[in-house]
Order: structure tokens, then C-alpha cells, then sequence
């Protein structure tokens, strides 16, 4: 760092402090994945499709989540109704 | 009984069988009974970084197989006393290590020896999971380095869902991390992660820091495992990360830049 820098206000964070930052999201989202059941993914699928039996929706516009606190989880199915 | 201490990272070429090799013969020479086991089957090497390439006769997968007894497989090392190797196989056959075998194996070492280091295979695939499963303890080799980290925090999570312990609700498994290849001048420049920060990503008890160090490829060429080369950063600290995994307090050596002596920085050279 040359003498100069240290009078900079906006510095660029450097190579290491940029894998730090991405590691920390990256690795905050999968760690949220791994505790949700393995029945997720099917679930979520057939959800769906009971939806789409009914009302045409786009796949992309249902979002299923589920939170766990520490005494009870939370399943939350978002669907967006075409108008 | 012994304690079943599983060498392991996910990602490959962090240097999880130079970490198996230095941590069992480090355990060998403070006179606990250790076998350090292969679980690398069909791409065995833990025999070529100890040196006992040419006497293997008997593997793992024989053992299991009751093709021979445990006897006729382990391997005594030549240069450490109290130290074995049980190598893998090289078969193709991916099934080869069975659960129900493996523990046999494991039951059966486990009257005799103090220690089971287990050096697991790359990836997340039955072999590794096969290391893992029985562990007691496990020392997660990670290098400061994206991909490294990103794959030790998924294998924390299969120690935490899939081993035994976790399993049958013991008392999870011991984790401890080793950082391996640490460069500290590239750490002062800001182009290597600290161990501050992987500590911090990991969140798990550092057990050493090894640095990047030539030690290490002289160590593999001449098939002698690398703490027994005392002279040399990796060695010792090494031979630190054994002192602490027996429980003594010691403080991490060579996280700094090594200053330069006056004729060092006259005459240059590293």
C-alpha cells in the first residue's frame, strides 16, 4: 500500500476481504438449506401442482419457505395469482 | 478403547493425507499405539507419503472381505514405533467398504490401539462418509482459500447430520479445524483469507496453522512423513497441532511475516 492510499476515503477492499464477504453469504444460505427436511423439494413440487389443477400459474411464481423457531416451524407457501 | 479421530475436508489436495501421516506419527512418537487407515479406496496413497509403498500386500478392502486377517494387512512403520498403516485398496469397486465392515475392522483395531486416524477420501461419496461415520474427533483441513472453506462448512454439516454420534444422539463429534498451506506474507497483502476470518466463517476451535511450507514436497518425495523434519515450520508446526490434540495449551506459531535479519535484507535471498 503505497503512502498516498492511507489519505484515500473510499479504499477497495482487497481479494481477501471480498472472499470473506462472499464466503459469509454463501455459506449463511446453505447452512439455512441444510436443515430444512429432505421432503422439501417433492412437497413443494406437489404443492404446485394442486395449484395448477385449479389455476394456471408459473412455476417461478410460488415460493414455498420454512422457518424453524425454537419451538415450532412455520411453513409458508407464497403464491402469486395471475390477474 | 481407542479414539477414532477421522482426517477430513471435502474438497481434495488440501493436504488431508500429509495431515493423517504427520498427526499419526506425531501421536506414535508420544508413545500412544496409532494406525493411520486409508479410506482412499482405488486411488490409494497414504503408503507412498509414509514411505511403505513397496511392502503392501494385504489392504482394507481384504480385511473386510476376510480374504486376510488385520495382522497380515497392517503395515509397521519402519522409522516410528507404535505407529501401523492399513492401506486402502485400489480395486474400481466403489461399494467395496460396507458399513457393517468397516466397523468390524474398526471394533477389532480399537482393543489393541490408542488411536484410529481415519484419512477420508475428497468429496462427500461413501467413502468419505465412511470415514466420518465412527469418528470421535474430527480435524477438518481447510485452505484459506474460497472453494476449501465453502466445502469444510459442508462436511461440518454431515458431521452434525450423518455420523454415528449424530446419529444415535451422542455427544457430537469433536471438531477441530486445521488451516493448512497458510501463506502469511500473501495475508498481509489482503490476497489470502486470516484465520481470523476462516475462524470466523467456520466457527469451530483452531488446532494449527500450518504454513505453506518446500518442507512439504520433500517431505512426500522422500516418503517421510513431514514432522519428522524438526528443522522446518511445517514440522513443528505440525508437531504443535499434536501437543494441542492432547490437550496442551500452546499459542499458534507462524501467522507472521518471519522479519528479515539485518544481512537478510542486505544480501536478499528468502
Amino acid at each position: 500500500m503505497s503512502f498516498f492510499d492511507y489519505f484515500r476515503s473510499n479504499k477497495k477492499p482487497t481479494s481477501a476481504e471480498l472472499a470473506k464477504e462472499r464466503l459469509q453469504i454463501i455459506v449463511a444460505h446453505e447452512r439455512g438449506k441444510r436443515t430444512n427436511p429432505d421432503y422439501l423439494p417433492k412437497m413443494q413440487q406437489e404443492i404446485i401442482d394442486v395449484i395448477k389443477k385449479y389455476v394456471s400459474i408459473d412455476q417461478d411464481k410460488v415460493s414455498v419457505q420454512l422457518d424453524s423457531n425454537e419451538d415450532c416451524s412455520v411453513l409458508e407457501v407464497n403464491v402469486t395469482l395471475p390477474d | 478403547m481407542a479414539k477414532i479421530i477421522v482426517v477430513t475436508s471435502g474438497k481434495g489436495g488440501v493436504g488431508k493425507t500429509t495431515t493423517s501421516a504427520a498427526i499419526g506419527t506425531g501421536l506414535a512418537l508420544n508413545g500412544f499405539k496409532t494406525v493411520v487407515i486409508d479410506f482412499d479406496v482405488g486411488l490409494r496413497n497414504l503408503d507412498l507419503i509414509m514411505g511403505c509403498e513397496r511392502r503392501v500386500v494385504y489392504d482394507f478392502v481384504n480385511v473386510i472381505k476376510e480374504e486376510a486377517t488385520l495382522n497380515q494387512a497392517l503395515i509397521k512403520d519402519k522409522r516410528t514405533d507404535n505407529l501401523f498403516i492399513l492401506p486402502a485398496s485400489q480395486t474400481r469397486d466403489k461399494d467395496a467398504l460396507t458399513q457393517e465392515g468397516v466397523e468390524k475392522v474398526l471394533d477389532e483395531l480399537s482393543e489393541t490401539f490408542d488411536y484410529i486416524i481415519c484419512d477420508s477420501p475428497a468429496g462427500i461419496e461413501k467413502g468419505a462418509q465412511m470415514a466420518l461415520y465412527f469418528a470421535d474427533v474430527a480435524i477438518v483441513t481447510t485452505n484459506p482459500e474460497v472453494s476449501s472453506v465453502r466445502d469444510s462448512d459442508r462436511i461440518l454439516g454431515i458431521l452434525q447430520s450423518k455420523s454415528r454420534r449424530a446419529e444415535n444422539g451422542d455427544s457430537p463429534v469433536e471438531e477441530h479445524l486445521l488451516l493448512t498451506r497458510y501463506n502469511p506474507t500473501r495475508v498481509e497483502d489482503g490476497e489470502m483469507l486470516s484465520v481470523a476470518d476462516v475462524e470466523d466463517i467456520l466457527a469451530i476451535p483452531l488446532l494449527g496453522v500450518i504454513p505453506e511450507s518446500e518442507a512439504v514436497l520433500k517431505a512426500s518425495n522422500a516418503g517421510v512423513p513431514v514432522i519428522l523434519d524438526t528443522e522446518a515450520d511445517a514440522g513443528q508446526a505440525y508437531d504443535d497441532a499434536v501437543q494441542r490434540l492432547l490437550g496442551k495449551e500452546l499459542e499458534h506459531r507462524f501467522l507472521q511475516v518471519p522479519k528479515k535479519g539485518f544481512f537478510q535484507r542486505i544480501l536478499g535471498g528468502r
